[in-house]
């Protein structure tokens, strides 16, 4: 590993170190790619893939009895109405916003260096969407009525309150979850053609070749498919930010102490990013280790992500000091009580953990060598994870805890269903995340191709500066 | 091109297909290629080269008009919809709010109209290349099967009316193609 990290080449075009280490031709791409797909598969797969399917049995199991109990199994009961469902739901939502981020942000931005990461990226939104969606379609106790979320024309005559930040919600998801999968989508056309070109049996041609849709490679076809990515790169990046602001609202706009602030949207929406981009490394680290991808997934990549979850985890930081200093400032009782209680009360061990966890722990990547240190940046990215987790609890549980009526105060204890339906959520993404790596390409092999130095058409007739391409950088330029 | 159905030649040849080696050459050949005024021809590559749209001569994609029109008829229809619930199929008060209290529309119908663009631009895309399209002739050639790796492709069609056998093959060859076939359809 260290050896391709010291040949880290300088594009002759441009002047700067490549992106992809070793200088690999298109084909060598293809190969990394593909291996993963091809290989038979690895015995530590297996060993992600079983215990993943295992939780997700345990989530099957905890939902049938739910559905079949009622979700008095659950811990939750007047006044703390919404518990670890709610808590499970934004946590999910806010970890599949970094997938969104990279992949469509970060394209309008011209950011390269995200071709590494987006198609992994935008695997782990769609799944992390789908354990979201589970949580309120689950909660609401009754669900052969869920459909009733939906404006279906009914023999009732009912409709849905669209006044509601929770109707906004079922909208802003579901519709988050829809777009997430087609953009995923017209991203792996090119990368599915390529496995179907590539495929040595019957089957795999066919699998392939049906998704690949007759691809060829076409320049009439990328122009269109070029402006239909900028496209839904320009329509997902409004989404996402709306998407965490509606969830946001889904407390804002109510008249609680503690969720009826107007700093939610934004602050939300930089705690989303920041679990994201925590979870993206998460996978990464496994994920480059394991396929033996140190050349495509670089230190570099994990040193951007590393300065984003800092800027990200330092707003967050920022939020809950503005939180504290709004409800002193407002002069309202309830809501300084509200916060008064949050850090000093029943729950100030949920709450300092967050503090730890979110706001304290991420300082450490202003340096360097933190944010270059593999074991370090999976070490943190759980911790940030667990931090995000109880940032939602935080806001939820405590806010609701202590209602107007000191009589009705109580506390809450999860039981042994609350804590399966959170295993088997994460069930349910493992198993997904394992499934998408062993059958479908995990890195945008035609974007990386994309953005070798000898991908420019231009590339090999700029002789005067074919020298910086021997792996020495040009003399009187930084390293960037 | 029609924006939908299949337009392929008929007839015994599809065309001649030349490859390339790296994305220059095929650059510079799509720049002599256009010049020598033909139309029914196509350059392929296994990711999108840049610049090699005007290089082909090609004009502009006219998708963002499709995502356009899409977009503004789903947040219409999403207005539309939220509007026709609370002020005529469902009047109900709630909170005291107005029936037509349209601030709290935007929402839905900001995200139905992303939902309406997404999908005019995908499915607008696949109609404007007329995919899905599993078979083609181009698939005959087996050194073609490197479109998607890291080979460098021209296709011209008979259907050309510069087309000719002899000249336009000799063309290709002279653009610096490593392979120059004649493909069947």
């Amino acid at each position: 590993m260290a050896s391709i990290q010291d040949k880290a080449l300088y594009d002759p075009v441009d002047g700067r170190p490549t992106l992809i280490l070793g200088a690999p031709d298109f084909h060598a791409v293809t190969e990394a790619v593909a291996r993963p797909i091809e290989q038979k598969t690895p015995a530590g797969w297996w060993f992600f893939f079983l215990p993943s399917v295992a939780l997700l049995g345990l989530l099957g199991v905890a939902v049938a009895w739910l559905f079949w109990e009622g979700i008095g199994i659950w811990g939750l009961n007047v006044p703390v109405g919404w518990a670890w469902d709610i808590t499970n739901f934004v946590f999910w939502v806010g970890i599949g916003h970094a997938g969104t981020l990279i992949s469509a942000i970060l394209f309008l931005f011209r950011q390269k260096w995200r071709t590494s990461i987006n198609r992994a990226a935008e695997a782990m939104t769609i799944f992390a969407v789908m354990c979201a969606l589970i949580f309120p379609g689950i909660h609401v106790g009754r669900v052969w009525v869920a459909y009733w979320m939906f404006p279906l024309p009914n023999q009732m005559g009912m409709w849905p309150n669209f006044r509601s930040p929770l109707l906004w919600d079922v909208f802003a998801v579901s519709i988050y979850g829809t777009v997430s999968v087609l953009f995923w989508y017209v991203g792996l056309i090119p990368d599915l053609a390529t496995f179907r070109d590539r495929a040595k049996t019957r089957l795999r041609r066919l699998a392939y070749g049906i998704f690949a849709m007759g691809w060829r490679g076409s320049n009439r076809h990328w122009q269109h498919y070029e402006v239909a990515y900028l496209i839904l790169a320009g329509l997902a990046t409004p989404l996402v930010l709306s998407v965490h602001s509606i969830v946001s609202m889904d407390f804002a706009v109510s008249q609680l102490p503690g969720w009826h602030t107007t700093i939610f949207p934004p602050y939300f929406v930089a705690g989303a990013i920041f679990s994201g981009f925590a979870m993206v490394v998460t996978l990464m680290v496994i994920c480059r280790h394991a396929f033996r991808m140190e050349h495509i997934i670089t230190i570099r990549h994990f040193d951007y992500m590393a300065k984003i979850m800092l800027v990200t985890g330092t707003m967050v930081g920022y939020a809950y000091a503005i939180e504290f200093f709004i409800a002193w400032y407002s002069g309202n009782p309830y809501e300084l009580f509200a916060f008064q209680n949050r850090a000093f009360g029943p729950y100030a061990w949920a709450y300092w953990t967050m503090i730890t966890c979110n706001v304290v722990s991420p300082q450490i990547f202003w340096f360097e060598r933190a944010r270059k240190s593999i074991p370090l940046l999976f070490l943190l990215s759980i911790v940030i994870n667990i931090g995000m987790w109880f940032e939602r609890f935080v806001i939820i549980v405590s806010s609701l805890h202590r209602d107007f009526l000191p009589s009705a105060w109580s506390y809450f204890r999860p039981t042994v269903w609350d804590v399966s339906c959170l295993l088997g959520s994460f069930g349910l993404f493992f198993t997904m995340f394992c499934l998408f790596v062993r059958f479908v390409p995990m890195v945008a092999t035609a974007e990386v191709k994309a953005i070798l130095p000898q991908a420019d058409p231009h590339h090999e007739v700029r002789p005067e500066r074919a020298g910086t391409a021997a792996g020495t950088a040009p003399a009187g330029e930084g390293a960037y | 091109m029609p924006p939908l159905g299949h337009d392929l030649p008929e007839g015994p040849t599809f065309g001649v297909l030349a490859e390339f080696a790296t994305p220059g050459e095929l650059f510079r050949a799509c720049e002599r290629v256009r010049d020598a005024g033909y139309t029914l021809w196509d350059a392929h590559t296994p990711f999108p080269v840049h610049g090699l749209d005007r290089a082909m001569g090609m004009k502009r994609s006219v998708l963002p008009w499709i995502v356009l029109a899409m977009g503004l008829t789903g947040a219409a229809a999403g207005f539309a919809l939220q509007t026709w619930v609370h002020s005529l199929g469902y009047p109900l008060v709630i909170s005291g709010k107005p029936f037509f209290s349209w601030p709290a529309y935007v929402p839905v119908t900001f995200e139905l109209g992303v939902l309406f663009g997404a999908l005019g631009a995908v499915f607008g895309m696949l109609a404007l290349n007329q995919l899905p399209m599993h078979y083609h002739p181009l698939f005959h050639s087996a050194r073609f099967e490197k479109v998607t790796d890291d080979s460098f492709f021209v296709s011209i069609e008979v259907r050309d009316p510069r087309f000719d056998a002899t000249a336009t093959r000799r063309l290709l060859e002279d653009l610096g193609a490593r392979h120059v076939e004649m493909v069947k359809s």
